[in-house]
């Protein structure tokens, strides 16, 4: 029997479940909705949806419960890490994720974020630097650039004055109770793949029990830094990346 | 049938209270007078099958509990003055959140770093909200080793039945103090308690969220005015010890470790003749207005005393308004009060009027 | 053919899908959707250069974007 060539299609493309289809409250262009769609692939990835528990941040993020659809603490502002390690020391069965922005996770919840991954506590940090406070109008952030004019640097952040950018991945990584710190972006095709792999691989650390897991996201706000979406996200390659060099700083399996 | 009496420190009791009550996760961050209870948690926690972690600040450990009370498990943090300030943040968010949890306030001596010694300076910050926010938190006060013990018990016991944060407010007195303690049969822990609230993973169900935020028009209202029931029903749990305030003309009114010293001054008084009693709120907040006020009516009198400048007297005078009045002495910090200190301020009050 | 759908009502009209097609066949429409955002679309002209890459719903911060990959089979090949 000859066989007749068909063309079919295939889906190639669409949203996780446990991503809510609802239209997002961010602005457009702004990145934490990339970083949001690659979380929630990643629960469904791993089968981790009916087991995990995140703790959401103050930011701009705070409303992730909207989107990922598991259960969800909303924690002060910078203190998700500590909130994070409570739900995991009550639930070591859980799977626990906390989503934080740089103001939160850099300035207000230093001490929380820094004690949390050194104790090595059994949890995955997503941390998205877009150097700025996004939430309440694009004030200096401590990873707000050399230079770069925000509401509260209207002249441009001087580092004689308010110091340099924090590069929170290295920090991280310099700590032994972490399993794994990295730094993605998800300006282009090429940085997306490489964003997913170490989300992947920050949550593998956790269900692996091999310590703290965190991964910095390089992330745009077009709207505070008053540009357009393309230009903002133009900036990631021009700008922040030679600031902020992605890459792998520290993963506990390629040691030793 | 109840284990063997043991001689204990008030803080041990409260420790060893938080295990028979079912706490499994315990938080906290030194601090003088309250290191006992950390101290002996940080073995007797794991050995119960919990968790234990010093937090890197009072902030953090605070944050903790709100974490491990939103999985509904039993927890517990404990601290003094200067940390308990710094866990306003997270019991403001608990309360918001109604979120269950004990917190232990060994009061000492401030503002500010203070000294160590015992005081009641913590009063208003108990029992007014403490952090920012239209909020209340339920507060215990032991006055002896014993009620330490018991009332951590009382403790979990009402922050899973309000959903809401329960302050125990003892002092450098009472958890330094060493009594015999008869402990009491360990709870088993209800896998079904907060069932209808708790985080566990969503599994099947849909996914639940525990927030303080409210944006929505009116969202925010709406919950105040749920928590405000909630604090309403609350004042049902009045918890106060009368000692012969029947036949007094004059009521002392004192909590805590002070009450306890006021009703020995005010035993010695009423052996020489006075007639005089003592009202001893054990719950601060819900206060004891009605008790108050019942004696008001009654026709008597009310020296409140504290070891503090005056906070409790503003409750007292407030429950009793239009009626009677309260007379104050204060102790200040730095000064262990003995009962034959309180013994002229109490005879001057009962000759007053 | 490999196609696209753009759901007009996420789209925001951020353009990053237009900035990141290898075929460089998505742009700004003249629609504008019930929020008031210029929607993006494939335009008509070159729609059967799509490859199904899905690079541009990827880059979608609003997750709007639909893709299809056409898949050459053989039907009834094991009858
Ligand atoms: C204790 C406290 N201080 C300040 C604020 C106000 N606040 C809300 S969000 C925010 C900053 C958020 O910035 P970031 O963490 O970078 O998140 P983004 O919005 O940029 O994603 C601040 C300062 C607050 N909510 N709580
Ligand atoms: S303000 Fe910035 S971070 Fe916040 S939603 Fe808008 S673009 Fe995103
Ligand atoms: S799937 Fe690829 S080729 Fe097709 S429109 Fe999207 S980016 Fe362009
Ligand atoms: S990336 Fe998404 S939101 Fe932005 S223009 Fe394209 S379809 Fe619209
Ligand atoms: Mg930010």
């Amino acid at each position: 029997m000859s066989s007749i060539p068909e063309i079919k299609e295939e889906l190639v493309f669409d949203r996780p479940k446990v991503l809510a289809d609802v239209p997002s409250h961010y602005c457009p262009g702004c990145q934490h909705g990339v970083i949001h769609r690659m979380v929630a692939e990643c629960l469904e990835e791993f089968g981790l949806v009916e087991k995990t528990i995140a703790v959401s941040s103050i930011g701009c993020s705070v409303f992730l419960y909207n989107y990922i659809l598991v259960d969800t603490v909303e924690a002060p502002h910078g203190r998700a890490p500590a909130v994070a390690t409570g739900v995991k020391r009550a639930r070591t069965d859980a799977f626990v994720f906390a989503y934080q922005g740089d103001g939160d996770l850099a300035s207000i919840g230093l001490a929380e974020i820094m004690h949390a991954a050194n104790r090595g506590e059994r949890i995955s940090v997503v941390f998205v630097n877009n150097t700025v406070y996004g939430m309440t109008g694009g004030q200096m952030a401590p990873t707000t650039m050399i230079g770069q004019k925000t509401t509260t640097c209207p002249a441009g952040r001087c580092a004689e004055r308010e110091g340099g950018p924090m590069r929170m991945a290295e920090l991280i990584a310099s700590l032994d109770g972490v399993a794994y710190s990295a730094r993605v972006a998800v300006n282009s095709i090429k940085n997306m793949a490489q964003a997913k792999r170490a989300l992947r691989r920050t949550f593998e650390t956790q269900i692996k029990g091999e310590g703290f897991g965190f991964v910095e996201f390089l992330a745009t706000c077009p709207t505070n830094w008053r540009v357009s979406p393309v230009a903002a996200n133009e900036r990631v390659a021009k700008e922040m990346i030679p600031g902020f060099p992605l890459g792998v700083y520290k993963d506990a399996a390629k040691e030793d | 049938m109840s284990a063997k009496r043991v001689f204990i420190k008030g803080n041990e009791a409260i420790g060893q209270g938080a295990l028979a009550a079912g706490c499994r996760c315990y938080f906290g961050y030194p601090i003088t007078p309250q290191n006992d209870i950390p101290e002996m948690l940080s073995s007797a926690m794991p050995a119960a099958g919990g968790q234990f972690v010093q937090a890197e600040s009072e902030v953090a450990a605070a944050n903790m509990l709100l974490g491990a009370a939103a999985c509904g498990v039993r927890a517990m943090t404990t601290s003094s003055s200067p940390g308990v300030s710094l866990m306003q943040e997270a019991i403001s968010y608990m309360a918001g959140s109604e979120l269950p949890g004990v917190i232990v306030n060994m009061n000492r001596g401030g503002p500010g770093l203070g000294d160590i010694g015992p005081s009641q300076g913590d009063y208003f910050q108990s029992v007014k909200g403490g952090g920012h926010g239209d909020y209340r938190t339920l507060t215990l006060a032991p006055a002896t080793c014993q009620e330490c013990y018991d009332l951590t018990f009382t403790a979990f016991e009402l922050a899973y039945k309000y959903r809401n944060p329960v302050l125990i407010l003892g002092d450098a007195i009472v958890g330094q103090m060493k009594e015999p303690v008869t402990p009491r049969e360990p709870l088993p822990i209800d896998p079904a308690e907060g069932g209808d609230w708790k985080l566990t993973g969503r599994g099947e169900r849909a996914p639940r969220l525990l927030k303080s935020l409210f944006l929505e028009d009116g969202a925010l209202a709406g919950q105040n005015r749920l928590l405000q029931k909630k604090y309403e029903a609350m004042r049902a749990e009045v918890l106060y010890e009368d000692f012969e305030t029947a036949a007094a003309d004059l009521v002392v009114v004192a909590y805590g470790s002070i009450g306890r010293i006021a009703k020995t001054a005010v035993r010695a008084l009423r052996d020489a003749g006075l007639k005089i009693g003592l009202l001893r709120p054990i719950t601060l907040y819900p206060f004891p207005e009605e008790a108050l006020r019942a004696l008001a009516a009654a026709g008597k009198r009310f020296l409140t005393i504290e070891h503090n400048l005056g906070q409790m007297v503003d409750d007292v005078r407030l429950a009793v308004r239009g009626l009677a009045d309260s007379d104050f002495y204060g102790v200040f910090p730095g000064n262990l009060p003995t009962p034959d200190e309180f013994v002229e301020p109490i005879r001057a009050a009962a000759k007053g009027a | 053919m490999s196609r696209i759908v753009i759901d007009e009502e996420r789209c925001k009209g951020c353009l990053l899908c237009a900035q990141v097609c290898p075929k460089a066949i998505i742009a700004a429409s003249s629609r504008f959707n019930a929020k008031g955002y210029k929607v993006a679309e494939v335009l008509e002209a070159e729609k059967e250069k799509c490859t199904g890459c899905a690079a541009c719903a990827q880059m979608c911060p609003d997750v709007a974007i639909k893709v299809w990959r056409s898949v050459k089979s053989k039907a009834k090949e094991n009858d």
